[in-house]
């Protein structure tokens, strides 16, 4: 990077700052409202000041939640596997599909490729309302409402189509030249995809299966309809601190604090990849 | 028959639907002989790759046999055909460094690490590569990863080499050095080689024979002595030499003595008709119109030749390239020594006649070089 001057450095420095502060702003106060009781949250004027309680995170993981009317049974710990278990089955399984054919949708052109990529594509256009209601039917008429399959079926919808475009233009960066020398080499069609072409694409994948791990975990509309409580994920189980005697702030945001967890670790982890994988041309020589 | 390496018969190549799609390559019928380094070449989208391509397995055949050493192999994958190739542009392995990219070529061949690390060490001198070795592919320059690349071909005990402009990026002096040291390496392993190429110093120097394509088209098959003497046609003509060859629309007019072509401008080439063979005379005096070419060195001045005006008169260090206006078009004549010739001033002309080449007016194949039919 080329010399700053002093005030270059300072003006960087705020400009830095106003943006870390404006975007970890929600996510520092939902971590300090997790450690309250609903009364110190909604105290006017607001204080950072309190003592600290972990009656939020107990009352998640024991499933019971005492609210003024009662104690109310919650399914938090399992509406959080269920996202996990939805989140990581349908990543694999649109991996799984996405990545050959993204492949094979950059390396061979035949025909109506383009359109069947492009109808791949349009399942992101489609305002998921849209589907749902007749998909609703479908998967009524077929008896996979209110199943997982179904579920990670229709997560598809979100995965497949992230994977198979960013991937493609993974491949699609990759010469081929690369390829037929190992082929030529004296190898297969399929050794040379599994030891040239994926390594090489290898960012561009972790990064589009990490931004479908997101998407599918932050989905909310499909689990709402297609699923009753047991299989539903934990932004759709969220809902239940809306109890009849009043909206249940901290375990809110206790509930909120796990669930960004894993999406966050992971994307903490993965970050090198994903700036390596998402920023074009990462892997030309 | 024993002696033919690879003998393509009547490949076409589509892209797209056959007869339908874009005909990259026509009919192409040609026999490479065992130990035979062989240049294709023709501008871009001649089909020189696609043939290339086509032999190398990267490529389906649309109609067609290609044979190697006697088995018919257009269906075999790549894998099962026993070609190495060099590659014009990346294709090393990025996550290997140089050394192991040539040696990876010989993993199949189960040598001793004592043995590949010498050949590797023999290859990478030839080829001036030594001192990245070490290197991996993102860090080097064009030029060598196309060196490393070559190597990684060149190393290899395959039935045929396949080298895709393996010194496009190169600089001119290393490449003049490296021509000379891959020929002798072939030639002293008895390796049998296709070149594909756009520069005709690189298939002079390199290649036995030198097939010229275009249009998808195999022009002419032969050696490079035979084609700049005694072109087919009139793009072969036109295409290798340089400076190219000069080229005029005439008309042949010819009596018991004489023979004359009439070019532009009024110009007339007087010749006797004792200067060519009869049956030469025979044959240029069936056509109506004609093409004469003549090469810029064959281009003889003389003062009571037919005249030209000069537009430009250029010394370049070791010969001087002269063009002239001359019968609506431009003549270039390249002689040794530096001349003091003005711009506009009129120069006389005299083409001989064992320097003609004369080619069909509409078929444009070639009628005959100097005294003889073609």
């Amino acid at each position: 990077m080329e010399a700053m001057s002093p005030l270059e450095r300072v003006l960087r420095g705020i400009a830095l700052t106003l943006v870390v502060v404006f975007f970890m702003f929600p996510i520092v106060w939902i971590l300090l409202m997790s450690f309250q009781t609903n009364e110190t949250i909604l105290r006017i004027p607001p204080s950072v000041v309190f003592t600290p309680t972990l009656d939020n995170y107990a009352a998640l993981i024991t499933g019971k939640l005492q609210t003024a009317a009662g104690t109310l049974d919650i399914a938090f710990m399992r509406n959080l596997g269920n996202s996990v278990f939805l989140s990581v089955v349908s990543v694999a399984v649109a991996l799984l599909l996405g990545v050959p054919a993204a492949y094979a949708f950059a390396r061979h052109k035949f025909k109506g490729s383009e359109d069947i990529a492009f109808t791949l594509l349009s399942f992101r256009f489609a305002p998921p309302l849209l589907v749902l209601l007749p998909l609703t039917q479908y998967f009524q008429w077929l008896g996979l409402s209110n199943t997982y399959f179904g579920l990670i079926w229709v997560y598809q919808l979100i995965c497949l189509p992230l994977i198979l475009w960013i991937v493609r233009g993974y491949f699609e960066d990759i010469s081929a030249d690369v390829e037929y020398a190992y082929r030529i080499a004296g190898h297969s069609w399929f050794a040379t995809f599994r030891k040239i072409a994926l390594p090489l694409a290898g960012p561009g994948i972790a990064a589009a299966g990490l931004l479908a791990f997101i998407f599918a975990w932050n989905n909310f509309v499909f689990a709402l309809v297609l699923a009753s409580a047991d299989k539903q994920p934990v932004t759709v189980g969220a809902l239940a601190f809306v109890t009849a005697s009043g909206i249940q702030y901290g375990q809110i945001a206790a509930a909120i604090v796990l669930s960004i967890t894993p999406t966050l670790a992971l994307a903490l982890y993965a970050q090198r990849y994903l700036v390596e994988g998402l920023s074009l041309g990462a892997v030309k020589g | 028959m024993t002696d033919i390496a690879l003998f393509l018969k009547d490949v076409d190549k589509f892209y797209g639907p056959i007869d339908y799609g874009v005909h990259a390559v026509k009919k192409l019928s040609m026999e490479v002989r065992k130990g035979e380094i062989i240049a294709l070449l023709g501008s871009s989208g001649c089909g020189k790759t696609s043939t290339l391509r086509m032999i190398a397995g990267f490529e389906a055949v649309s109609r067609g046999k290609i044979s190697l050493n006697g088995r018919e192999i257009q269906t075999f994958p790549p894998v099962r055909r026993n070609v190495a190739m060099a590659f014009e542009g990346y294709s090393l392995y990025p996550p290997l460094t140089v050394r192991e990219n040539i040696a990876f070529a010989l993993k199949a061949s189960k040598l001793s690490q004592s043995a590949v690390d010498e050949k590797v060490a023999n290859i990478a001198k030839l080829l001036e590569i030594e001192d990245i070795l070490g290197r991996y592919p993102s860090s080097i320059s064009g030029g060598q990863q196309q060196r490393a690349s070559l190597g990684r071909a060149l190393i290899r005990d395959a039935s045929l080499h396949l080298l895709d402009e393996p010194m496009g990026q190169l600089e001119p002096q290393l490449r003049a050095v490296l021509r000379g040291r891959i020929k002798h390496y072939i030639k002293e392993r008895g390796l049998t080689a296709i070149l594909v190429t756009h520069d005709q110093t690189e298939a002079n120097a390199l290649a036995d024979r030198i097939a010229v394509m275009e249009g998808g088209v195999l022009q002419q098959f032969d050696t490079p002595q035979r084609i700049k003497e005694r072109p087919a046609n009139l793009f072969t003509g036109t295409f290798v030499g340089e400076p190219p060859m000069n080229v005029f629309e005439a008309s042949v007019t010819a009596s018991e003595s004489r023979l004359a072509f009439g070019l532009k401008d009024g110009i007339r080439l007087e010749y006797a008709a004792s200067d060519f063979s009869h049956t030469v005379r025979g044959a240029l005096t069936k056509r109506q119109r004609v093409v004469l070419g003549v090469r810029p060195y064959a281009v003889k001045r003389s003062a009571d030749g037919v005249t030209g005006r000069v537009a430009v008169n250029q010394w370049l260090g070791d010969q001087t390239h002269i063009a002239a206006d001359f019968a609506g078009g431009t003549l270039v004549l390249v002689e040794h020594d530096r001349t003091n010739l003005e711009v506009g001033q009129p120069i006389g002309i005299r083409l001989e006649p064992a320097s003609l080449h004369v080619f069909d007016g509409e078929s444009g194949m070639a009628i005959s070089h100097g005294e003889e039919l073609a």
